[in-house]
């Protein structure tokens, strides 16, 4: 039989955090499973690690995880570092991978917190060495202090460009340009969303600040970009964009060795899937997400999904959705009442709403169109592992395979290492447009264990483990 | 290519990056240290042979997979350095069949 747990909180972030150590201050037997070697999950990456001078430079946001983590620390949780899950079921068994021993434990209760990753969008010359996610450069200069070393360009959507360009600026790393890649005409769409926004925080106050600072400190930010491009043979060596000035289209070319591209963050839903969670489309986060209720709860009974992992809501109200799943899983073992569940839970629903009025005006604000969406040069790469062109995907559907599983069937895209996490939404973005109707249509790629690659070795040694 | 913002304190490993013995600090991820050694592309894909470099730093991507200790297939941003381990680029599948 496998070992067994009361809880088992699968990440450790902010929603993971606070999910253990509430429900382990409650009384539960606690167990985090972490794939980092310490806890923080990648807004707080490193952040017990972190000499003092870095942490100051990376700004008083992520200096808040470290309250997180003292906290955890002394909940009486228990931490498994390095510890990757490789499958999940509806049953709550959960297949590890700890030491390089591949195991199955069994636990009561599951709380869902391994996050978001950056959204993958394909363009021409996307796969070059230099290009990286905006977000990988900030987990380098999180954990190493690791910088590119000559004059970056950032491209991309969302608030992170920015609060990196920033980060970079004070760090005196030399950014060539920033280029916004939403379209213009978004802020007027999301202009009446605008007062919501600002009683959530002081989210809106902060985007302006680093758009000042990085104006002031010399950053040109080119807005309405579109035709992105990464130039070079073995390497990056230009960026090439359209962009617009006073509705006047305009082209240019920057020569750089590292373009950093973002294009906000999306849930991780392989965990979810694969214990066969309902997923809903979400119109104005443009992703798949787990369906929940005010506590967490999915259809699968006994497992809950907290913080970014739920849909993007970002790492202050990944706190509170840890604390409430963290809540109604004590009360489901009879450690707190209904009443009580209530009532300790009533600040984190009040802080929660507030949090999130931002995000209407975020969702609006850095809405990606179809061109970043859909890739529209034949010769773009969409699968990396298996270098499955966009023009052999739109073949495909064009030759009758109208579904994003049977297109993954007839290509092999999303069947290399990497297993779909790439390409599984721009897939289906793809079958969506050809056939002319909404993306939510389409069921997207099914996950099935191993959700990561394992060596026979180590599924052959299964059975071992758990004598 | 990449650089350290500050020198190197506290303690460091050394390990051998494609023949190259190197100073890295203690914990850095083998992907870090290899940015950081200039290596330009960490692997080439299986299939067209194409020059690959790491995309994520968070271990969904799967681009940055390196011959770690002469295993292949090495999630070069999930694997921490260890003194004396030996990085070499992935050479399309890796391991003996490359």
């Amino acid at each position: 039989m496998p070992k067994s747990y009361q809880l088992v909180v699968i990440g450790a972030g902010p929603g993971g955090l606070c999910a253990a150590t509430t429900a382990a201050q409650l009384g539960m037997d606690v167990v985090v499973l972490d794939e980092q070697s310490s806890p923080g999950g990648q807004i707080y990456r490193a952040i017990t690690r972190t000499p003092a001078d870095r942490s100051a430079l990376l700004g008083a946001d992520y200096q808040r995880g470290a309250s997180l983590v003292e906290a955890f620390k002394t909940s009486g949780a228990q931490y498994w570092p390095q510890t990757t899950v490789w499958s999940l079921n509806a049953q709550h068994q959960i297949g590890i991978l700890r030491q390089g021993q591949a195991s199955i434990i069994q636990a009561e209760r599951v709380i869902v917190a391994s996050g978001a990753m950056e959204r993958p969008v394909p363009f021409p010359g996307w796969t070059l060495p230099g290009v990286m996610n905006v977000g990988a450069a900030q987990i380098l200069l999180k954990t190493s202090g690791v910088v590119p070393a000559s004059g970056m360009v950032i491209a991309g959507t969302g608030p992170l460009p920015l609060l990196v360009a920033w980060q970079y600026l004070r760090a005196g790393v030399s950014v060539k340009a920033i280029l916004e890649c939403s379209p213009t005409n978004n802020l007027w769409r999301a202009a009446p969303r605008l007062p919501q926004a600002l009683r959530a925080g002081d989210y809106i106050a902060r985007g302006l600040k680093y758009t000042v600072d990085l104006l002031k400190g010399g950053v040109p930010i080119y807005y309405g970009v579109s035709r992105l491009q990464a130039q070079g043979n073995d390497q990056v060596e230009a960026v090439n964009f359209g962009w617009e000035r006073f509705g006047i289209a305009r082209q240019k070319t920057l020569s750089t060795n590292h373009l950093l591209v973002h294009f906000g963050v999306i849930p991780r839903t392989n965990l979810t899937r694969s214990a066969g969670c309902h997923h809903v489309w979400d119109r104005g986060q443009q992703c798949w997400c787990p369906q929940v209720d005010e506590w967490g709860n999915t259809n699968v009974p006994g497992l809950a999904v907290v913080g970014d992992n739920a849909g993007i809501g970002g790492a202050r109200s990944a706190e509170h959705s840890g604390r409430l799943a963290a809540l109604e899983a004590a009360r489901s073992v009879h450690l707190i009442s209904r009443q009580q569940r209530d009532s300790q839970g009533q600040d984190d629903q009040n802080w929660m709403r507030k949090d999130l009025r931002v995000r209407p005006f975020l969702e609006t604000l850095y809405r990606l169109p179809d061109s970043l969406l859909v890739p529209s040069d034949d010769d773009t790469i969409v699968c990396r592992c298996e270098e499955i062109s966009a023009g052999a995907i739109r073949r495909a559907v064009h030759e009758g395979h109208s579904d994003p599983n049977q297109v993954k069937f007839f290509l092999r895209c999303g069947m290399g290492p990497c297993q779909g996490r790439q390409c599984a939404s721009v897939v289906a973005h793809m079958v969506a447009a050809e056939n002319k109707r909404p993306v939510s249509d389409y069921p997207p790629f099914r996950v099935r264990p191993p959700i990561r690659p394992l060596s026979i070795a180590q599924l052959a040694d299964l059975g071992g483990a758990e004598e | 290519m990449f650089k350290r913002l500050n020198e190197i304190e506290g303690p460091t490993v050394t390990i051998n990056i494609e023949g190259a013995d190197v100073q890295v600090p203690e914990g850095e991820t083998v992907a870090a240290a290899a940015l950081v050694h200039h290596l330009g592309y960490t692997r080439t894909t299986s299939l067209s042979g194409a020059p690959r470099s790491p995309l994520c730093m968070m271990g969904v991507c799967f681009e940055c997979l390196m011959e770690v200790d002469g295993s292949p297939n090495q999630q070069a941003c999930q694997v921490q350095v260890k003194a004396g381990m030996t990085i070499r680029r992935q050479q399309g599948v890796g391991g003996t069949d490359a």
